[in-house]
């Protein structure tokens, strides 16, 4: 009798300890369940200022597999930090260059992270237009790119190439340049 | 049985503890976890309101939000600020020159909110300056201060600067009577010969441009605080003085003698009529009008040379007086513009007066004598009501959307709330501590957005981790939207924390400029391209046309600069990105940085002692390259005939 009695009140006493305070954790669970993964400075809505590279990306029909891969490997808020920062931005053409299913393997999930290798490797950081780019090879100096690979730059006559692949356009951005490739960059 | 009583005893802690438990964390047994919430704006959410907070003796304004108190930003106003290079750099040095010179500081006091039929509108704030008198107006759009004028005849613009219905005026009365005009004579002469001035300056509705339109030379009592009518007072102006003794030393005590002061009532209207009617005198005086212009970013100084000046003497129904007890401070118009609300500070009551009472009075010219040929209304034929033993040292009054006043209480320290029309007293909530003015937000329009009040408080003590003999400066937020006043959050402010005002941020956010299209930059010094850049020399002057875009200078080598040499760096900004300003900032230099807004120009001076190559550097974190952008300018003796060089990469 006494130790059911005991036992009782000291259930009792957990549980309104427990319940009691509980109140303060569960308006934590409010959060928006809706957005898959944090966008960062992605999500920010400026329709004044100048176009940054994840912007003028989204706006080329040409670039709509790369904007698609820049989306599954999660690193859209790379694309529209300050920067500056240089993309070379393969077309849809050149993503289909690639071997059948190349693309379709990336896209999956589980290859988030060599996606996400395969596309820093075509940024570098700083500003690189094409004149830029052509100082750098009278220089003899490679470029440095985000995942710390360094890529020749060469010229010929007035084309520019990067790792033996064509600059074919270039476009100034609010955070940096895009210059368009028709190959992607693979070591 | 007895460890039936233990745990019993167990069970008892626990259902106290799991009830106390929320309200853990505060001194206050009456701060509950849940008030906090209910000021808490979660990460990455904006407040509901902006409060624009007097800086009091820093000379600024700080803009804060409501509920959470979190502060945005300090604007420059009455005093230079390096870190904005306010009154440093050329364009913004003509913003402090007063008819003394240029003055690094003031004392800022009264924030207003233009209006536009009597509702708060977000397109400026004013404040004034007390010190050496001046009204500025702050852009709503760049939180930049665009517009100063200079008040002449004026000393200790405290009554100042709150704005009409309809924003035609922004209305500035004088503390200190002074001699007009002012000249050398004994202090002892002070009765009849200093005079109150109160200026009437108009705006510009599209521009918001100030005009000084007329002063109305008032006798030479104490000008404290001024509210406008509305609604039907429209047209009417209300101001409170003290010292209708005159004294001129020991004013604690000499300006304390009289019953009653007054409220004297301004029939704004009516001074424009006699000013159309020419019945007024041109008086030649000197106050600069300095004036921000957005197209050329820079500020121009004016000297005015002459003001128009009524005499109420002459100008019947232009001024009357509303005998009001005891050194009223707070002058407040209800939000129906039908009573005004009188708080005299050393009074045992408050006094409410009748608009309506007001102009029966003056059709039926119930007056008892004058005070220099103004009419004093009788007080029982304007007094509509007295909120009694309310509490000591009333100072002002905000009013909710409700019918309720809400009055500050420095001496006992307390917020009262009180029913409008039956003068009763409903609430009262302790300040910490000496609460001096408080805000609601549109609380001086016709709509009051009655959720909050902002008290600002005098003394801090311990409210806060002490730093040193001077404290923070600190104001409180209380929940008004119940029957019962809710102390929500104490948060601190710049300076002293005068005065107040607020407003709804949807009527401020969807206004903003993001940064200034470099295609509108009309600066006579602006590089819109890296391909202008250059520098030029005009004898011992040079000018740099420099660039900032990520992350570097053009150009950012310069060479044939000499000794004694004064050097401008005019840099503009090419970005047109929001939020990516650059700031420079050279070795030596005896001036502040610049911080440089996407599409803007600003300019320093530079005047090299030393031969040397000296160094220069953004100081504002813009991009991963930040710490790379960085130039040199080489510095050769007088004599030397190095010509002017300047490059970037070598080109």
């Amino acid at each position: 009798m006494k130790s059911t009695f005991s036992r009782v009140l000291t259930l009792l006493s957990i549980v309104i300890l427990i319940g009691g305070c509980s109140t303060s954790s569960q308006t934590g669970e409010t959060e928006s369940a809706a957005v898959t993964h944090p966008l960062g400075q992605a999500s920010v809505s400026d329709d004044v200022s100048d176009a940054n590279i994840l912007q003028v990306a989204i706006g080329s029909e040409a670039h709509s597999t790369l904007v698609a891969a820049v989306q599954a490997a999660q690193i859209e808020h790379v694309l529209v930090n300050a920067g500056p920062l240089t993309v070379f931005a393969p077309t849809n053409d050149a993503f289909a260059k690639l071997p059948e299913g190349t693309v379709e393997d990336l896209l999956k999930p589980e290859n988030k992270s060599t996606l996400a290798t395969v596309l820093t490797r075509h940024a570098a950081p700083g500003s690189f237009n094409p004149d830029a780019l052509k100082k750098e090879a009278q220089k003899g100096r490679k470029l440095y790119m985000a995942t710390g690979d360094y890529l020749e730059v060469t010229t010929e006559g007035d084309d520019v190439f990067i790792n033996g692949i064509k600059v074919v356009a270039s476009i100034q951005t609010s955070n940096g340049i895009i210059n368009v490739i028709e190959e992607v960059i693979l070591l | 049985m007895k460890s039936h009583i233990k745990y019993l005893t167990i069970f008892t802690i626990a259902v106290l503890m799991a009830f106390s438990c929320g309200q853990t964390g505060g001194t206050s047994g009456a701060l509950g976890g849940d008030l906090a919430s209910r000021s808490f704006v979660p990460p990455g959410e904006h407040d509901e309101f902006y409060a624009f907070i007097s800086g009091g003796f820093s000379g600024q304004l700080a803009i804060h939000g409501l509920p959470s108190g979190r502060l945005f930003k300090v604007i420059p106003v009455f005093s230079v600020d390096a870190e904005k290079a306010y009154g440093f750099n050329e364009e913004t040095k003509p913003m402090l020159e007063t008819s003394y010179g240029s003055i690094p500081w003031d004392d800022s006091h009264h924030p207003d909110l233009s209006q536009t039929n009597g509702e708060v509108d977000g397109r400026w704030c004013f404040i004034n300056a007390n010190n050496t008198p001046r009204i500025a107006r702050i852009s709503l759009s760049t939180f930049e201060t665009e517009e100063i004028i200079e008040l002449p005849n004026s000393a200790g613009n405290h009554s100042s600067s709150f704005v009409t219905e309809n924003t035609e005026y922004v209305v500035a009365g004088t503390r200190f009577g002074v001699p007009f005009p002012q000249r050398d004579i004994s202090i002892d002469d002070y009765k009849g010969n200093f005079k109150g001035a109160i200026s009437f300056i108009s705006v510009d509705q599209e521009t918001g441009r100030f005009n000084l339109e007329f002063q109305i030379m008032m006798p030479g009592f104490d000008y404290d605080l001024a509210h406008p009518g509305r609604a039907a007072s429209h047209g009417w102006m209300f101001f409170s003085t003290y010292n209708t003794e005159e004294a001129n030393t020991l004013l604690e005590v000499n300006a304390s003698q009289n019953d009653k002061d007054f409220i004297a009532a301004i029939n704004w209207k009516k001074a424009e009529e006699y000013i159309a009617q020419g019945n007024f005198t041109e008086m030649p005086s000197r106050y600069a009008h300095n004036v921000w212009d957005e197209s050329t970013q820079m500020a121009t100084s004016t000297m005015k040379t002459s003001v128009r000046v009524l005499d109420p003497e002459k100008c019947p129904g232009l001024v009357y007086f509303l005998p009001t007890p005891k050194s009223p401070h707070g002058c407040d118009v209800d939000p129906t513009g039908e009573y005004i609300i009188g708080s005299g500070k050393l009074a045992a009551a408050m006094t409410a007066h009748s608009f309506t009472k007001m102009l029966d009075a003056i059709e039926n010219e119930k007056f008892d004598g004058d005070a220099y040929g103004i009419p004093i209304i009788n007080y029982d034929d304007v007094v509509a009501g007295v909120v009694q033993q309310a509490g000591l040292g009333p100072l002002h009054t905000e009013f909710d959307d409700k019918g309720h006043g809400y009055t500050t209480f420095f001496i006992s320290s307390e917020v009262v709330k009180w029913k409008v029309g039956t003068w009763e007293v409903v609430d009262r909530q302790p300040t910490y501590y000496s609460v001096g003015h408080l805000m609601i937000p549109g609380g001086n329009s016709q709509k009051p957005f009655g959720k909050y009040v902002v008290a600002m408080n005098k003394i801090t003590k311990d409210r806060y981790l002490p730093t040193g003999p001077e404290l923070c400066q600190s104001a409180q937020l209380y929940d008004i939207s119940g029957e019962k006043m809710e102390l929500l959050l104490d948060f601190p402010t710049v300076g002293e924390p005068h005065y107040a005002a607020g407003c709804p941020a949807d009527l401020i956010k969807p206004n903003q400029m993001k940064f200034y299209p470099l295609e509108e930059n009309n600066h006579p010094y602006a590089t819109k391209t890296e391909a202008d850049a250059r520098v030029e020399r005009d004898g011992n002057e040079v000018h740099i046309y420099m660039t900032t875009i990520r992350s570097h200078f053009a150009p950012d080598n310069i060479e044939g600069i000499k000794v004694g040499d004064k050097v401008y760096f005019h840099v503009t900004n090419l970005e047109q990105d929001y939020d990516v300003p650059h700031g420079i900032s050279m070795i030596g230099a005896n001036t502040s940085e610049l911080l440089i807004m996407p599409g803007q120009t600003e300019t320093f001076v530079w005047e090299p002692k030393q031969v040397g190559v000296w160094p220069f550097y953004c100081t504002d974190f813009c991009s991963a390259l930040h710490q790379e952008m960085q130039g040199y300018v080489r510095v050769s003796p007088r004599s030397s005939n190095i010509g002017l060089s300047w490059s970037l990469d070598g080109e």
